[in-house]
């Protein structure tokens, strides 16, 4: 029987740490994911976990305990947001080329400067090449199924590879809402133990990791990060379906809201992907044939599928919460229009950045972007490919 | 759109504006509904304006975005009705309820022609007569309860009980406190 409660998103992550019981947690606190090694610390203080807590005194140095510990063959764990990723980003590369299934929950804030504390994408998006899988996560729910999710991912032996399980800062992570939770036995028995097929106390099969690799040798390596990378999505949606008949909650690579016959649609992540379904059932029951794509796998992409789901629309409108500043479109845009490129042309395609630094996207915002959609399939002109929504824009 | 009711709380930092919206959210997910408490993240600065917001529906709610358009409005410190619009967006069907010694008829001309149900409570009186101190905001949950009937006095009070025992259970003093404050301030609201 699942567990009723009310949480929020920093809890119900924390309450997955716990119940998975990780070998090694390292942390440092960060705004607005303090709260996630803050609650761990005190399960760990308290024994009810078996978990080494790692107090370190930077981000660097969390990632760098996370890679010892993962290396040494055990399972570690962490969180940051914004800077502290931003802090991380060597290590996330050598995480990733180490093929250390770390799992890692950001929670979405901007990247300073100016400085910021609320939400945006900024920071996982500036991480999107660094080889790290990286999964979205809409409300409290999907964050912790989502989580549990990750484990089996990155440590599922044709893998190995870390995971970001990434939510909305404050919007997510601070809102209390309900949840299903598992019990701890269900959660141990889905995780399971981590079997390392390789690790650096292994004394029978001696090896090394992260040695030098010159010229002769590098360009292979990424080769092979590059396809492990491209074969995840097929481990994704093995552990999610073993999730769906645990729970009931099916989970893909990306989540279609009324699709099926939809003319003008937007892709989107995260938690505003919510507010957008209200907006969608409202244009729909006006007889407007909306639709949504929620993407959940950003890294790796999915490709075929993104432009198989979105080739039948007329006009497309990719939201951004991050802006590449490239004088192009947002991260999420350039994915999805050279998705489609070759496999779905003639979708009208227009890019939004929306909510830079946490401005707050109402439901009017939503709107605004459909009607430009509806307008874009009644004319058959786009004004404007890269917009900027609910900004206030100079003379 | 589900049917949802929507609360927007105005305090001032340390007053406990947050809490309160998190505890009428804890309360209304007792009695089985789905719920949203949070507040308007800001400079936290002891005594700044805040805002929090709680969201109280039968189905799940997907909706993200702070409350613009809200069916009540609770304000924990009236000196904010000068430098805040509280009733911006509060539909006219709903009410507001405000923390002041003041009747509905006085305070009226503070809420900018809002042409709703006016509620006043003296909660700084109720808390520093039955806890001890002027912590008006679980006095102000009781008023915004009985306003709203998002639940029943009955439901609400026996709530209560059970999670300020589990949350004070080494402070038996506030338990009491706080359970006399709630049990008088659903019965003080003025302009019902």
């Amino acid at each position: 029987m699942a567990i009723r409660d009310k949480l929020s998103g920093n809890e119900a992550v924390s309450i997955a740490m716990k119940q998975i019981n990780p070998d090694v947690v390292a942390a440092y606190p960060i705004t607005p994911s303090t709260e996630v090694p803050q609650y761990f610390s005190t399960y760990a203080a308290d024994g009810l976990v078996d978990t080494e807590f790692v107090a370190v005194e930077s981000e660097h140095s969390a990632m760098s305990a996370c890679i010892g510990a993962q290396a040494a063959g055990g399972r570690s764990m962490t969180a940051t947001s914004a800077q502290g990723l931003a802090l991380m980003w060597e290590m996330l590369y050598i995480a990733s080329s180490y093929r250390l299934p770390i799992t890692m929950a950001v929670i979405n804030r901007a990247l300073s400067g100016p400085i910021n504390i609320h939400c945006d994408h900024s920071d996982s998006m500036g991480a999107r090449d660094s080889g790290w899988i990286q999964i979205y996560s809409e409300n409290n729910q999907e964050a912790y199924d989502n989580f549990l999710q990750a484990v089996r991912i990155g440590e599922h032996p044709d893998i190995m590879l870390p995971v970001m399980d990434c939510f909305d800062g404050f919007i997510t992570s601070h809102k209390v809402e309900n949840i299903e939770l598992l019990e701890d036995d269900v959660v141990k028995k889905f995780v399971g133990k981590y079997n390392p097929p390789y690790h650096l106390m292994d004394k029978k099969n001696p090896m090394s990791m992260g040695p030098l690799s010159l010229p002769m040798y590098y360009f292979e390596a990424k080769r092979q990060q590059a396809e492990v990378m491209k074969n995840t999505t097929k481990v994704i949606l093995e552990v999610a379906a073993e999730f769906e008949k645990l729970t009931g909650r099916k989970y893909g690579l990306f989540e279609e809201y009324k699709m099926d016959d939809a003319e003008v649609a937007i892709v989107i992540i995260n938690s505003t992907a919510g507010t957008a379904k209200e907006v969608v059932d409202k244009l729909r029951s006006q007889g407007v044939k909306a639709g949504l794509v929620k993407i959940r796998v950003f890294r790796p992409f999915p490709v075929e599928e993104i432009a198989k789901a979105l080739s039948k629309c007329k006009a497309v409108a990719v939201m951004d919460r991050a802006d590449s500043l490239n004088g192009a479109g947002g991260p999420l845009f350039t994915d999805v229009t050279s998705a489609m490129y070759g496999r779905a042309d003639g979708v009208k395609m227009i890019n939004y950045i929306y909510g830079l630094g946490g401005r707050d996207v109402k439901v009017d915002d939503i709107e605004v972007v459909y009607n430009e959609l509806q307008s874009i399939v009644k004319t058959g002109k786009v004004k404007e490919v890269y917009n900027y929504l609910g900004v206030r824009e100079g003379k | 759109m589900s049917k949802v009711v929507e609360v927007r709380w105005h305090g001032r930092g340390g007053q406990g504006a947050k809490t309160a919206s998190e505890l009428l959210a804890a309360a209304a997910f007792n009695t089985g509904k789905y719920v949203q408490g949070f507040p308007e993240y800001g400079p936290e600065r002891m005594g700044a304006p805040i805002a929090a917001f709680t969201r109280i529906s039968d189905e799940q709610i997907r909706i993200h975005s702070n409350i613009y358009e809200p069916n009540y409005v609770v304000v924990i410190d009236e000196t904010l009705l000068d430098c805040v619009n509280v009733t911006a967006g509060l539909k006219e069907d709903g009410a507001i309820v405000v923390n002041t010694s003041k009747s509905p008829e006085e305070i009226k001309p503070a809420l900018e022609g809002y042409k709703g149900r006016v509620c006043t409570i003296d909660a700084r009186a109720i808390s520093e007569e039955c806890i001890g101190r002027n912590i008006p905001n679980t006095p102000m949950l009781a008023a915004i309860v009985k306003v709203s009937g998002v639940m029943s006095e009955g439901e609400f009070l026996k709530d209560m009980e059970t999670s300020l025992q589990s949350k004070f259970a080494d402070k038996p003093h506030v338990i009491d406190g706080n359970m006399k404050a709630v049990t008088r301030a659903v019965k003080e609201v003025n302009g019902i």
